[in-house]
C-alpha cells in the first residue's frame, strides 16, 4: 500500500508516493536524494537523523513519512542562506566541531533548535552544562564533545 | 614557512561539504538496476546448520535471489584470514580454524551470516531474509575465555585444542620469576580489560557491481585501508584479480579499528553482484554493527610487579588470557602479542620481563584492534599495578613513577621495544601542574563537606605507532609490509594534487597533508587536493591504522615532495642561470639566494610541461612518487590526570578534572591533534566507566543497542585540558609520533585509579558503573 504525500522540504514543495512504513529519513535520502541526513542507529538515541519539521527538531529515522504529510520540513542541506551559511555552520567549522563528519547534520540540527529553545525561553547565559546535558540524544564517537560544546556557544552568541 | 605551514591551526578544508550535508558515504552512492542485502544471521551462540528452506523468502515481493555459504565455497570464494602468523612457544603454528564469509556446517556466534536474500528495496530484503527457514541443531556454547580453556568446554573448531590459538611467551621467565622473588615489596592484581565495541558512528555499508563486459569489479565500502581490501579480496578471497577490482573508500565516518578488516558481508555483495547481475547494496544496522563488527579489548591478566627497597621495579611477570571470538580477525593475532605484550614496561626501566599469552576461541563476535589495539591494555594493567604498588608501599604515586621512568635514549627494553626519544619528567611534571596536583587535598575537605568522595589519579602512559619497519613486522609473522606511497601531481598551473595511501575518516587529511606543501612552497592549502581512498587514482597504499599516517603518510609525502622540489630547482636554475644549489622557493615564488632574480611558482611548472626550455635530457613534467618504511616504531607518551568525586550514597562517578600533556613529536596542526586527544580521552572515559558488551548465559549479546551499551554522551563527560611537550622523533623525516590512539590508551588507568583512590579500595573492575563502584565503597 503506497499513499501520497507532500511537504515543504527546504522551501520547495516535494511530493511522493510512500508505503504506510516509510520513515521520513528514507523518504528524505531515498527518495529526494537529501542524503546529509544520517542513519545511525534503528532506536532513537544517536540523533544523526535529526531534521526540523514545523521548527522543531525531530528525529526523522523515528517519524514515519506519511506523518510528515502537510509539514514543513528543513534538514542540513537547506540549513544555510544559499552560499552564506548558517552562524551554528560556521561556529563547528571555526571550532573544529567535527571529525568524520557523520554526526555533524544531526549535531547542527540539534544545535540550532537548542538555541531557539533556549532564547525563545527568555535566553540567558547558555551554559556548558546546559549545552551538554541537550546533547544527550546526540552521540558523537570523534569529538568527546568538547570542541561541539565550544561551537554551540560560539553559534549561540552568533545567532 | 606561512600563515599555513607546520604548526599552523588551520581550519578544516573538509569542513564544509559535512557542515552543509555534502559528504559522500557509502550508502549515499545509488547505482542504477542497484538492488539491496539482508542477512540472515544465527540466532545461537553454536550450532550445526541443518536445512536451509529458502522458497517461502524466494516467493517474497522483490526478492531475487537467497544465497547460502554451499554456493559461495562452491564458487570458489576463499576463506577469511588472519595476516599474521604467531607462532606458540613450543614452536607450533598458531591453530587457526576456518571463516567462511557465509557459513556452511556451524555457526559460532549470534550474528554469524548464514545466508544473504538480494531485493529490489531494503524493506523487501530484510522481509525476505526474516522468511528464511534454516534448522539448527544447538550446540552447547562458551563465550569466556578462560571457561573456554577448561576440561570439557565445547569445542569451536578442530584445529584448535581446547579452543587455544597459540600459547606465546615474551621475555625471561626464570628472569623475571627469580627478581620478583628477591624482591622487598611484590604488588599482586588480577585485571580484566572489558570487551567494547568500537561503534563509529557511520554504519558498515558495500556497494559492489560487477561489470560483465569488462569482466570488472566496483566496490564501494567503509574502509580505513582500501588498498589492503582490494589485496585480501584479490589474493586470498579469489573475488577477482587485483586489476579486475577497484575499491573505493569514499568518505567514511569514522573507523577506530573496526574499518580495518575485510568483513563478510563485503565479500558476499561482490559475489552476489555478479550471481544475480545486479549491484548490490548493503548498509548495516546498529544492532548488526553490535553483533558483527570486530570487537575490542577482553583480556583477562594476572599479574605481579616487584620492587626493592627504594621503589624501583625489578621484575614484571603477566599471564593473559585474550578472547579472539568465534574467528581469527585479519590482524587479531598481533593485537594480544606484538601490539601489548611488547609495551610492558610502560615508560620505566625494567630489567626483567615476563609476559605469556594465550588465545582462545569463544563463541563471540571476532575481536580486533580498536583504538590503540594492545597498548590500551598493557598501559592499564601497569599503569594500574604502579599505582596500587605505590599506595601498598605508602610512597607517593608520582615519586614512585618518576623514579622508575627510562631517562635516557635510545632505551633497550627486554621486550623488543628499543624507545627512540622522550621527557617522560616533563610531560609528568606538567600534568601535574596543569592538575593542581599539589592543592588536591583542600578539593577533597571540600568535597566531602558537600558529602562527597573525590580522588584522584595518575596515568603515564607510552604506546607505539607507526607501525614499524617492514623487514621488522615480517620477522614476527606479518603478511604485509608496513610501508605508506605518496605521489605528488604539480599541475601546469602549480596547483598540486597529493595522492595517499593513508585513508581520513575523520583525521583531516585534507588539511594537514596540504599544510606540508604549505611549508614547503609557501602555497596556499586552497591550492593543494588530497586524493585518497580510490584504488584506481591512487597507486597503492597500506591505509590508516595505528596512529601512522602522520609519522609514515606524511614521510611518504616529504620524500616524494623532496623529488619535486630538487626537479624544480634544476628547471629554475636552468631558466634564471644559475646553480641550483642557490635556489629557494619560498612564498610561491623560485628565487636565486642573494638576486632579484625569481620566478613564480607556477612559471616553473608550466615550464616543467611545456618543456620547451628545460635542462638537456630532463623529462617533462613534475610528477614524483615515493615509498617509505619507517626504521624504528615512534613512541608517543605523555601523562593523564583525572579527578573525580564519588556519590557515596549512589556509587555515581562524576568526572571533575581531566589534564593530558602529551608529547606526539612534531604536530602539524595543533586544533587537530587537540580534537584526536579529546576524542580518544571520552572513548577511553568510556571504557573505564560506562561500555562494555555483554554475552548473556545463552550466548547472546544483550548489549547490542544504544539503549543497552552505554556510549559516551556530552553529560558523561567535562571539558579537558590539553597540553603538547614536543621531543622529535628521530625516525622520520617530520620529527612525528602520532596522536590518534594515546587519549584512549592513557585515559582508563587514570580514571580508575581515580574511583578508587576516592573509594580506598584498589580493586574495581572496568566499566565502573554505579552499582560496582558503591559494591567496592562497601566492600562488598
Amino acid at each position: 500500500m503506497t499513499s501520497k504525500i507532500s511537504m515543504t522540504v527546504n522551501g520547495r514543495q516535494v511530493e511522493g508516493s510512500v508505503e504506510g512504513r516509510t520513515l521520513l529519513v528514507e523518504f528524505l535520502r531515498e527518495h529526494l536524494g537529501l542524503t546529509g541526513t544520517h542513519v545511525g542507529c534503528d532506536t532513537s538515541q544517536c540523533g544523526a537523523c535529526v531534521v526540523h519539521v514545523d521548527g522543531k527538531a525531530v528525529k526523522s529515522c523515528t517519524l514515519l513519512a506519511a506523518a510528515a504529510d502537510g509539514g514543513d520540513v528543513v534538514t542540513i542541506e537547506g540549513l544555510a542562506d544559499g552560499t552564506r551559511l548558517h552562524p551554528m555552520q560556521t561556529a563547528f567549522k571555526e571550532n573544529h566541531g567535527l571529525q568524520c563528519g557523520f554526526c555533524t547534520p544531526g549535531m547542527i540540527m540539534s544545535a540550532v533548535d537548542l538555541v531557539n529553545r533556549h532564547k525563545s525561553n527568555g535566553g540567558g547565559k547558555l551554559t556548558e552544562e546546559k549545552i551538554r546535558a541537550e546533547l544527550e540524544g546526540n552521540i558523537c564517537r570523534c569529538t568527546g564533545y568538547h570542541n561541539i560544546v565550544k561551537a554551540i556557544e560560539a553559534g549561540a552568541k552568533a545567532m | 614557512m606561512g600563515m599555513e605551514g607546520i604548526g599552523a591551526r588551520v581550519l578544516r578544508k573538509e569542513d564544509q561539504r559535512f557542515i552543509t550535508g555534502k559528504g559522500h558515504y557509502t550508502d549515499d552512492f545509488k547505482m542504477a538496476g542497484m538492488h539491496y542485502a539482508a542477512f540472515v544471521r544465527s540466532p545461537h551462540a553454536h550450532a550445526k546448520i541443518g536445512k536451509i528452506n529458502k522458497s517461502a523468502a524466494e516467493k517474497m515481493p522483490g526478492v531475487v535471489a537467497v544465497l547460502d555459504g554451499k554456493q559461495l565455497t562452491g564458487d570458489g570464494i576463499g576463506n577469511l584470514i588472519c595476516g599474521w602468523m604467531i607462532h606458540s612457544k613450543d614452536g607450533s603454528p598458531m591453530n587457526m580454524g576456518a571463516w567462511s564469509a557465509l557459513a556452511t556446517e556451524f555457526v559460532r556466534y549470534v550474528g554469524d551470516g548464514v545466508a544473504v536474500v538480494i531485493a529490489d528495496s531494503p524493506d523487501n530484503a530484510r522481509t525476505g531474509a526474516e522468511a528464511v527457514e534454516v534448522d539448527y541443531k544447538v550446540l552447547p556454547h562458551v563465550t569466556e575465555a578462560v571457561v573456554a580453556m577448561g576440561s570439557g568446554a565445547p569445542q569451536l573448531h578442530p584445529e584448535a585444542k581446547n579452543n587455544i590459538i597459540y600459547d606465546w611467551e615474551i621475555g625471561d621467565k626464570e628472569a623475571a620469576e627469580k627478581a620478583i622473588a628477591g624482591s622487598a615489596h611484590v604488588t599482586e592484581m588480577e585485571i580484566i580489560n572489558n570487551r567494547l565495541v568500537p561503534n563509529p558512528m557511520e554504519p558498515r555499508a558495500a556497494l559492489a557491481s560487477y561489470d560483465s563486459a569488462q569482466d570488472h569489479f566496483t566496490l564501494y565500502t567503509t574502509s580505513q585501508n582500501p588498498h589492503v581490501a582490494r589485496l585480501v579480496l584479490s589474493a586470498f578471497y579469489q573475488v577477482a584479480p587485483e586489476h579486475k577490482l577497484r575499491v573505493i573508500a569514499p568518505d567514511v565516518g569514522g573507523g577506530f579499528g573496526s574499518k580495518i578488516y575485510i568483513y563478510p558481508e563485503e565479500i558476499v555483495c561482490l559475489w552476489a553482484s555478479k550471481k544475480t547481475g545486479v549491484p548490490v547494496k548493503w548498509t548495516s544496522d546498529r544492532t548488526e554493527a553490535f553483533l558483527a563488527d570486530a570487537h575490542g579489548r577482553d583480556h583477562v591478566t594476572k599479574a605481579r610487579m616487584g620492587f626493592d627497597k627504594d621503589g624501583r621495579i625489578t621484575g614484571f611477570s603477566v599471564d593473559t588470557v585474550a578472547n579472539l571470538g568465534a574467528y581469527m580477525s585479519l590482524f587479531s593475532s598481533s593485537v594480544p602479542t606484538y601490539l601489548y605484550a611488547t609495551l610492558l614496561s610502560g615508560q620505566y626501566n625494567i630489567t626483567n620481563i615476563h609476559c605469556n599469552v594465550r588465545t582462545v576461541y569463544t563463541n563471540t563476535a571476532p575481536v580486533d584492534a580498536y583504538r590503540g589495539a594492545g597498548r590500551p591494555e598493557a598501559t592499564y594493567l601497569v599503569e594500574r599495578m604502579m599505582e596500587t604498588a605505590a599506595r601498598e608501599m605508602g610512597m607517593d604515586r608520582a615519586e614512585l613513577r618518576r623514579k622508575n621512568f627510562v631517562t635516557e635514549f635510545p632505551h633497550q627494553t627486554p621486550v623488543i621495544m628499543c624507545y627512540d626519544a622522550g621527557d617522560y619528567g616533563a610531560t609528568l611534571d606538567a600534568a601535574l601542574k596543569a592538575s593542581d596536583w599539589a592543592g588536591f587535598e583542600k578539593r577533597k575537605a571540600a568535597a566531602a563537606r558537600k558529602g562527597k568522595l573525590r580522588g584522584i589519579g595518575l596515568s603515564c602512559y607510552i604506546e607505539a605507532c607507526g607501525i614499524a619497519p617492514s623487514a621488522a613486522v615480517g620477522s614476527l609473522g606479518a603478511g604485509v609490509g608496513l610501508w605508506e606511497s605518496a605521489e605528488v601531481r604539480v599541475n601546469p598551473v602549480g596547483t598540486i594534487e597529493i595522492l595517499t595511501g593513508s585513508h581520513s575518516h575523520g583525521q583531516g587529511h585534507e588539511t594537514t597533508f596540504a599544510q606540508l606543501v604549505s611549508e614547503r612552497f609557501g602555497l596556499p592549502t586552497d591550492n593543494v587536493q588530497i586524493v585518497h581512498g580510490d584504488t584506481d587514482k591512487v597507486q597503492f597504499g597500506m591505509g590508516t591504522y595505528g596512529s601512522r599516517s602522520g609519522a609514515v603518510g606524511m614521510s611518504a609525502i616529504t620524500k616524494a615532495l623532496d623529488k619535486v622540489e630538487a626537479k624544480a630547482k634544476k628547471i629554475a636554475a636552468h631558466l634564471l642561470e644559475a646553480d641550483a644549489g642557490d635556489i629557494v622557493i619560498e612564498n610561491g615564488e623560485v628565487k636565486v639566494a642573494g638576486t632579484d632574480k625569481k620566478l613564480g611558482w607556477h612559471e616553473v611548472c608550466l615550464a616543467a610541461y611545456t618543456g620547451h626550455n628545460l635542462p638537456a635530457g630532463m623529462e617533462p613534467g613534475l610528477k614524483e612518487g615515493a615509498f617509505y618504511d619507517p626504521t624504528n616504531f615512534t613512541f608517543p607518551a605523555g601523562a593523564y590526570v583525572c579527578e573525580v568525586e564519588v556519590d557515596p550514597d549512589t556509587g555515581k562517578t562524576e568526572v571533575v578534572q581531566f589534564v593530558a600533556a602529551d608529547d606526539f613529536g612534531t604536530i602539524i596542526n595543533p586544533m587537530i591533534v587537540e580534537g584526536q586527544v579529546h576524542g580518544g580521552i571520552t572513548q577511553g572515559i568510556g571504557q573505564a566507566m560506562l561500555e562494555g558488551a555483554i554475552y548473556d548465559g545463552n550466548g547472546q549479546l544483550v548489549t547490542a543497542s544504544y539503549m543497552d551499551y552505554c556510549m559516551p554522551r556530552a553529560d558523561d563527560v567535562p571539558s579537558y585540558q590539553v597540553s603538547h611537550h614536543v621531543t622529535e622523533c628521530p625516525g622520520n623525516p617530520l620529527g612525528m609520533k602520532g596522536c590518534g590512539e594515546a587519549g584512549a590508551i592513557g585515559s582508563p588507568p587514570a580514571l580508575i585509579n581515580a574511583i578508587t583512590d576516592a573509594i580506598g579500595n584498589n580493586n574495581l573492575t572496568m566499566p565502573a558503573t554505579p552499582a560496582r563502584v558503591w559494591a567496592a565503597l562497601n566492600g562488598k
